[in-house]
């Protein structure tokens, strides 16, 4: 029986390998991602690892919770002369302070900032190039002093950038011109992602961060005859109670919290796509076989009649797809390795580059990799294997002898509904269910949204006749014969085609879903700008539109004498009821430039906040029970707590508001952070939004190339922009899924050209060309496809419709053009899915066809 | 290529014939099957010709060409030495695409497996030949038609529902239904029992006969070629025998001696 099925997929060796190509990409989507998500964890655990290498312990400055970093807010400094101190320890071999900062821009020759992505730009003193703190070597030139600066190697290459050259520089304040002294690189890593590095020597640091006298961290070396748990004992006694202390190892990890939990998420979020395309690729798996079996009916009864038992035949089958299974997954994780690289440069290519080491291809990687691969492959097996071993041995006798019914088949539509309905109750409860937290919301809406497919699926069998007789209409009319053949073809075996559309329509259906969210944010978002924007003319932002920038810019735009006020929203991470979460700050001119929905206060509140005044919003008020003159005490980062008083809460929009869950005046919170970051400023200039005003502000800005001006308008697009990118991402990873079913529709369409080759072969005897013989099959793909799409695209909108139900800050909105572009799209998949089985079924030799049996 | 282009038109205009009245010729025709040593010679050099309303049944044992013949003779296939003219047309000369033109305006099919789409019932099935020519048929011939072989009361019905035997009328009706120039059937009633096949083998003579259609059909039977004008026999990739009109006794004994 091995013997058999073996001989079976030899024989069919392209109808095998279409089937196991629909594997295949599942395969190479999983374990791509594991290479790629391996292989930036080790890019960052080298940097973050050579960062310690040479610290036996480091000390800090404490705050009272996890900093989100580039969020706005940072660990408090520490006085410089606790470097003295440290030093003077007994068995403290040696001791470097050291200051940094992530907005350190710098600027290329036209003045323009240098970004790549929303990468960091990061910027650090060096105190001493030999010492073992220092993590980076000298590719070439020295080590910077005074108004020095060493930069990274991919920028200098990038931006053409030698040692002697000036270059700009801008950290807290406007640009500066320094003279570059070295150009360095990280020990062992090839790329940093899109990051860019830039060192001093530490006054130059100091006065280029704002840190003049203070530190951010002090790199301690044990000397060799003590353990670092003795200098780490002897460290933490002298330390005031704004420092920590941690070892190197320690820190490291500390360091490495944030980019870790970002790796797992890109992992999780990958694989995510990988699962969706190992689910369609199962749906072509399980139809490609169940064709393949109607087909061999009379082959199986004739090993039934010559003895073989259901069992054989079950096995022989569940061999087939083992095999094939097996090599589907295996050269679907070689196929892993190249897609790595191109996601590398897929992320590179939408702005968000990561950092490279080389890649990783671990042994889990493969253990994953496969087992998905062949588990998938063997369930979907096991429907078709079934029905197989319910041929009778009579049907070799029979002509034309179709698999029997199944057993379920009187209760399939009962049993398919039943399935959808579950798919909505699951999530539903996802949805709306009490307190699920993050990973049971996602549980039981991915849960859901497999058994709605599933479901739908089977119940499209009944939909197949109406619905191909509707999209087939076209055909008929454009097609002739052929295209009124294509759609009765179509219409001929519901099952085949339900499920052949059904993979398709799961592709499109999460396209549909993206885009309907897509369009939720944006317009929310939209209506949300014009709402609360109602004074101003210009918004100031970072280059990226969304990092948190320092003040400076916003303070020279404010000095202009154009300039009426300028509102700014500071941002960063707060601290209340044992929580921290995102807060913000405005300066008074912010309150005459925004218009909120108060429920209780005033747009005069945001004025008016003076030294402890606050607002927030409606949920977090009812949440803690806050109304007007309620106390609510805050915890900043330096560790500092002070009591405000609630003197306004506010109903955000649903498109959101600028704003944090509490706000607080800007002078208050600058005096409890010391290096504070604008989110955005907005920006009232005398005589309003003209070009002239424009160009006059840019210039004002000039000094600060990390910021941009941008009008109403503009802003919204910018903010727009970054979504898009997002969208981008996820389209191409969706693309992914919606080639396995092209996939699938190839495979169906080549199988059925192999099943009606005497058709074809008559029709070509009584007068049919090669040329109509190929528009009925690209006719029947289109109608096919088309199926999967109508069903694709009306499911995307329930669900995105349920989803945007759940999520406040959404509203529903249908974008018409997205839609109709991915029925254009269907039709193109439909015509590119038939190009090499309708060339098949034209070539067939006439005579051959006749002669087939 | 161009110069023939007016002989052709005239030719046209003489009613499918070319000047000595044949409807379908082949002169020393040979077909080859395969190359070197492996290579069959299926036909080696038969020559002969189909008049204007000539009923011809082709006979022989099994292997001997007849279906060779019978697919060179009606442009499914090419030969490999010699001519087949076909409603003045030289089919060896011709691209796909003008073959299946010619195959469209000039033949018709009647195949031993009937060979019907499953999905289209029989009306939709007789009417494909002019469908895929995007062409409607006149609807008093086709009436006609439907009641000749008397599918009236059968119309709307798919293959599945219909008897051997009407199936085999479906696809004769087909045949016809585009008035082609010759008609060729490849063993009609090898899948039928005796009555009906002779049911099928008489609706085939009257149509030929009321029609005046002319037909080519190969068969094994010795009461089915009795209903032919000519019976030619093959043996071993030749014709061997001409007969005119013959009783089923002189057809059997034409067959021993063929066989022998
Ligand atoms: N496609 C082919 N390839 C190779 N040889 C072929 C092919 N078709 C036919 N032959 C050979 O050519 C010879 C004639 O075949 P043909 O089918 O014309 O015989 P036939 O007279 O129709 O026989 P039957 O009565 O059994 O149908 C046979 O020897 C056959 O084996
Ligand atoms: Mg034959």
């Amino acid at each position: 029986m091995i013997r058999v099925a073996l001989a079976g997929l030899l024989g069919r060796k392209l109808r095998t390998a279409l089937t196991a190509f629909a594997v295949v990409l599942g395969v190479a989507m999983v374990s791509g991602t594991l290479v790629l998500t391996d292989s930036i964890d080790k890019a960052f655990n080298f940097i973050f690892t050579d960062v310690r290498k040479g610290s036996d312990v480091v000390v800090s400055g404490k705050s009272p919770f996890h900093i989100t970093e580039g969020q706005g807010t940072f660990a408090p400094t520490i006085p410089q002369s606790l470097i003295a101190k440290v030093r003077a320890l007994p068995d403290v071999a040696l001791a470097d302070g050291g200051v940094k900062s992530e907005a350190t821009q710098l600027v290329d020759r036209n003045n323009k900032a240098i970004v790549f992505g929303g990468a960091p730009n990061l910027g650090f003193s060096i105190e001493n190039g030999d010492s073992p703190f220092n993590p980076l070597k000298l590719v070439s030139g020295a080590w910077p002093h005074g108004n020095q600066i060493v930069i990274d190697e991919s920028v200098a290459k990038k931006k053409h950038f030698a040692v002697g050259d000036t270059i700009g520089v801008q950290a807290e304040g406007p640009v500066q011109r320094l003279r570059i002294s070295g150009i360095v690189k990280f020990g062992s890593a090839q790329s940093l992602g899109g990051a860019t590095l830039a060192g001093f020597d530490l006054p130059t640091s100091q006065q280029l961060f704002g840190k003049n006298g203070r530190i951010d961290e002090i790199a301690v070396a044990a000397k060799p005859t003590v353990t670092d748990q003795q200098v780490l004992k002897e460290v933490r006694a002298i330390l005031p109670p704004t420092a920590q202390v941690r070892l190197g190892s320690a820190q490291a990890r500390e360091d490495a919290k944030q980019t870790n939990s970002f790796i797992s998420f890109l992992r999780g979020f990958l694989l995510a796509f990988g699962g969706i395309a190992l689910f369609v690729g199962s749906f072509v798996i399980a139809n490609s076989l169940s064709i393949t079996i109607a087909q061999r009916t009379r082959e199986l009864a004739t090993l039934r009649t010559l003895g073989a038992s259901r069992r054989q035949v079950l096995t022989s089958i569940v061999i087939e797809a083992l095999v094939m299974g097996t090599l589907a997954s295996v050269t679907g994780l070689l196929a892993g390795l190249g897609l790595a690289k191109g996601l590398f440069k897929l992320f590179d290519a939408v702005g968000f580059t990561l950092p490279n080491s080389g890649i990783v291809f671990g042994t889990s990687t493969i253990v994953i990799a496969l087992v998905a691969g062949i588990v998938v492959t063997l369930v979907a097996s096991l429907r078709p294997a079934l029905r197989a071993t319910r041929v009778p041995p009579i049907a070799a006798v029979r002509e034309g002898a179709t698999l029997p019914e199944s057993r379920f088949a009187r209760f399939r539509t009962v049993g398919s509904g039943l399935t959808t309905l579950l798919g909505f109750a699951s999530l539903a409860f996802g949805l709306f269910g009490p307190h699920l937290g993050t990973k049971g919301v996602l549980v039981y809406m991915g849960l859901g949204a497999l058994l709605i497919f599933i479901g739908v699926a089977l119940l499209s069998v009944r939909l197949i006749k109406p619905l191909a007789w509707t999209l087939g209409w076209p055909a008929t009319r454009i097609g002739g014969a052929a295209g009124g053949l294509a759609r009765d073809n179509a219409r001929r075996n519901p099952q085949r085609t339900a499920s052949t559309a059904a993979a398709l329509m799961i592709g499109l259906a999460l396209v549909t879903l993206v885009a309907v969210l897509a369009a939720g944010i944006t317009t929310s978002f939209r209506g949300a700008v014009t709402k609360i924007w109602k004074n101003a003319d210009y918004a100031i932002t970072a280059q990226n539109n969304f990092t948190p920038i320092p003040p400076a810019s916003a303070n020279a735009a404010a000095k202009d004498p154009s300039v009426e006020a300028v509102g700014n929203v500071r941002t960063g991470d707060a601290g209340a009821y044992g929580k921290a979460f995102f807060a913000t700050a405005v300066n008074p001119p912010a309150g005459t430039m925004f218009t909120l929905d108060w429920v209780q206060g005033s747009d005069r509140t945001m004025a008016e906040l003076g030294a402890d005044g606050a607002f927030t919003d409606k949920d977090y008020a009812k949440k803690h029970n806050l109304t007007i003159g309620s106390p609510i005490k805050l915890t900043f980062a330096n560790g500092k707590q002070k009591t405000f008083k609630i003197k306004g809460i506010f109903d955000p929009p649903p498109g959101g508001s600028p704003f944090g869950k509490v706000t607080i005046s800007q002078a208050t919170w600058d005096r409890y952070n010391e290096s504070p970051r604008n989110l955005y400023s907005f920006v009232r200039v005398r005589g309003g939004e003209t070009p002239q005003n424009l160009r006059r502000l840019e210039t004002v800005l000039a000094p600060y190339p990390n910021a941009k001006v941008a009008t109403r308008q503009k802003f919204v697009d910018n903010q727009i922009s970054g979504l898009n990118s997002i969208l981008n991402i996820l389209y191409v990873l969706l693309a992914l899924s919606v080639i396995v079913s092209v996939f699938g529709i190839v495979n169906t369409l080549v199988l059925t050209v192999f099943e009606r080759t005497r058709e074809i072969g008559m029709l070509r005897a009584i007068g049919m060309t090669r040329r109509q013989v190929r528009r009925m099959i690209r006719h029947e793909s289109v109608i096919t496809a088309l199926i999967g799409g109508v069903l694709g695209i009306v499911l995307g909108i329930v669900l995105g419709g349920l989803l945007v139900a759940r999520v406040d800050f959404i509203q529903f909105s249908l974008p018409l053009v997205s839609l109709i572009i991915f029925a254009l799209l269907t039709i193109v998949v439909g015509i590119l899915a038939a190009i090499f089985p309708a060339r098949r079924a034209a070539r067939l030799n006439v005579l051959e066809a006749l002669q087939y049996e | 290529m161009f110069t023939h282009g007016e002989p052709t038109s005239e030719v046209c205009s003489l009613g499918h014939m070319n000047s000595n009245g044949n409807v379908v010729s082949a002169t020393e025709v040979t077909r080859r099957y395969g190359e070197g040593e492996a290579a069959v010679d299926a036909l080696r050099g038969v020559s002969l010709e189909v008049k204007l309303g000539e009923l011809v049944a082709v006979m022989g044992p099994s292997g001997s060409g007849k279906s060779t013949l019978m697919h060179l003779l009606a442009a499914l296939d090419k030969p490999t030495g010699g001519t087949v003219t076909i409603a003045g047309q030289d089919v060896g000369s011709l691209s796909d695409s003008d073959v299946t033109k010619l195959r469209r305006e000039h033949i018709g099919f009647v195949f031993q497996f009937f060979n019907l789409l499953p999905m289209l019932n029989a009306e939709e099935n007789i009417r494909l030949p002019l469908s895929i020519a995007g062409e409607k048929p006149e609807p008093e011939f086709f009436e006609n038609l439907l009641k000749r072989v008397g599918l009236t009361d059968r119309r709307t019905h798919r293959p599945a529902e219909l008897s051997g035997g009407q199936q085999q009328r479906v696809a004769i009706a087909r045949a016809l239904v585009s008035q082609p120039t010759v008609v060729f059937a490849d063993e009609p009633t090898g899948n039928l029992d005796s009555k009906t096949g002779g049911e099928i083998l008489e609706l085939l003579r009257a149509s030929a006969e009321e029609l005046n259609q002319t037909m080519v059909m190969v068969t094994h039977d010795a009461n089915a070629a009795t209903i032919a004008d000519r019976v030619l026999f093959l043996a071993d990739g030749v014709i061997v025998e001409d007969l005119p009109r013959s009783s089923a006794g002189d057809i059997v004994a034409a067959m021993t001696r063929v066989s022998a």
